[in-house]
């Protein structure tokens, strides 16, 4: 292969990429400028809480409950290694609230609402929903977008926080029950270990993830290409996009949060 | 009035309109024909301005279509979609209301509700069809539905996106004849397109010929058949023989 053709064609990825990322960013902060503009839609925000929020919890609350209880399982079993135990209730709770609770909520809310978003914004553009909307003096980004963003803004840092103390309860079951464990002493060390900033860091990440993930959704579902192939390719795109940038926006927020 | 003035419009090579122009006067039915592909339907969102031409000028009652306050301007408008695009989320009723429960027409839901059965029964639905959801009418019912939406607010200007496509020989007569007496009835000005030469001789007081992304002919629906153009003649015989090729 020619390397020149290599190189042109390493170059022209990487301006796409950068194009993608400027076109997210402008119509991310478009969405955003929106939230504070009239008119509103109170009734799509409410829909829009009970799907991302209120219905999310059944999934999150299993994630949580056994991400909890292997980790528990986890600590223990490596701790036995050098005598270490009894750092299960600590490990647990910091694992939980630093980092798995808001990643592993993030990329669940990424796989079931960035994936209904985007496929539902996407049929509506190839069913000129979205024109309908248009002609009906109706801006889509304020019907559907802001709902959306404002919706996943607010709920997922809830669902982390429950995710969080559901993953510490499914650890506390596993080591009180099969590890034998004091319960009192276990919920005790919990406490005493986490420090507030090990919270708000936790809810402060579950924002963003809901951020991100709203966001990729309906920029997918309004860019989405024309029939079946075109949403099942936003669908798609819109789910991988937002599992990486959550995981990204993760790091990122981890060394503003913890760097020494 | 509409009021098309040398309008271009092209999506990468394929250059689609190529300086069309045309007029609507005020309380009259135009319907353009044309084949699939010819940007009939580029050319009505044009007007709406949910596609922006490359070049060209666009008027309505005179005014720019592109400067102004862009609710008030689209609030006078009216739209049936080809596929009726309505809202899968929302029950009939909300559909057909949709401008009456949100925005600056907004109305207490009562009232929205009783507007959009007044409608629907315009449209020969019963109120039963109100609190349905799309999904449940059958694709004749749609388009009614779409088209009491088009009507809910009463607007001065109707559009309709190939009005009877994928509808059985009746339905279509049925949508025809509704949509002919409802604009009569409202005094409107309406633009249609389609390719239903049946639909033309129902709904239009003047036609227009788009091909070759120009209007080739236009005039009123009477002298249509006798025309003597040729690329009108070819549409409304149906022939593979003439100016306009059979393999596009």
């Amino acid at each position: 292969m020619n390397p020149l053709a290599a190189l042109g064609g390493l170059g022209r990825a990487v301006l796409s990429l950068l194009a993608t990322f400027g076109k997210v960013g402008i119509f991310a902060a478009d969405a955003i400028s929106h939230i504070f503009r009239p008119p509103f839609y109170p009734r799509e925000f409410f829909v829009a809480l009970m799907n991302v929020g209120w219905l999310s919890l059944p999934v999150v609350g299993l994630t949580a409950i056994f991400t909890g209880g292997a980790l528990a399982l986890q600590i223990y079993a490596g701790g036995a290694r050098f005598n270490a135990e009894a750092v299960v209730p600590q490990i647990v709770a910091i694992g939980m609230v630093r980092e798995l609770g808001p990643v592993l909520v993030g990329l669940m809310i990424a796989a079931r609402v960035t994936s209904s978003i985007a496929a539902e914004i996407a049929t509506m553009k190839v069913t000129e929903q979205i024109d309908a909307l248009v002609t009906l003096s109706t801006h889509p980004m304020k019907y559907l977008t802001v709902p959306r963003v404002l919706a996943a803004l607010i709920t997922v840092p809830m669902l982390v926080g429950i995710g969080d103390i559901i993953g510490i309860a499914g650890g506390y079951v596993v080591a009180t029950e099969n590890l034998g464990f004091n319960a009192a002493t276990y919920l005790q060390n919990t406490v005493n270990f986490l420090e507030t900033k090990d919270i708000v860091s936790s809810l402060v990440k579950g924002a963003a993830f809901g951020l991100i993930a709203a966001i990729m959704g309906c920029y997918y579902g309004m860019n989405s290409g024309r029939g079946a192939q075109g949403v099942g390719r936003a669908t798609k795109s819109s789910v991988e996009s937002a599992a990486i940038m959550i995981l990204a926006a993760n790091f990122i927020l981890t060394g503003v949060f913890f760097s020494v | 009035m509409i009021r098309m003035e040398n309008v271009h419009k092209a999506f990468g090579d394929n250059q689609v309109l190529q300086g069309m122009s045309l007029e609507i006067p005020k309380g009259t039915s135009m319907v353009i024909i044309g084949g699939s592909g010819t940007g009939k339907s580029v050319a009505l969102k044009c007007i709406l301005g949910l596609i922006k031409p490359d070049s060209g000028m666009i008027y309505v009652d005179g005014k720019d279509a592109t400067k102004g306050d862009r609710d008030a301007f689209l609030a006078r408008f009216g739209m049936l979609f080809q596929g009726a695009a309505l809202f899968d989320s929302l029950p009939v009723w909300q559909n057909v209301s949709f401008r009456l429960l949100r925005g600056p027409l907004k109305r207490p839901a009562e009232y929205a509700r009783e507007i959009a059965i007044e409608k629907l029964r315009r449209v020969g639905l019963k109120s039963d069809v109100a609190d349905r959801f799309p999904s449940e009418l059958s694709g004749g019912m749609q388009k009614r539905v779409g088209l009491a939406r088009a009507i809910a607010a009463e607007p001065e200007i109707i559009f309709f996106d190939e009005p009877t496509t994928g509808l059985d020989p009746i339905m279509s007569g049925v949508i025809n004849d509704l949509i002919r007496e409802i604009v009569t009835e409202m005094g409107a000005t309406a633009m249609t397109i389609t390719h239903d030469m049946s639909s033309v001789r129902a709904i239009a007081d003047n036609v227009a010929m788009l091909h070759g992304g120009v209007i080739q002919w236009t005039g009123p629906v009477g002298q249509m058949d006798a025309s003597g153009d040729p690329y009108v003649e070819q549409f409304i015989s149906g022939s593979a023989e003439g100016p306009i090729e059979a393999v596009r």
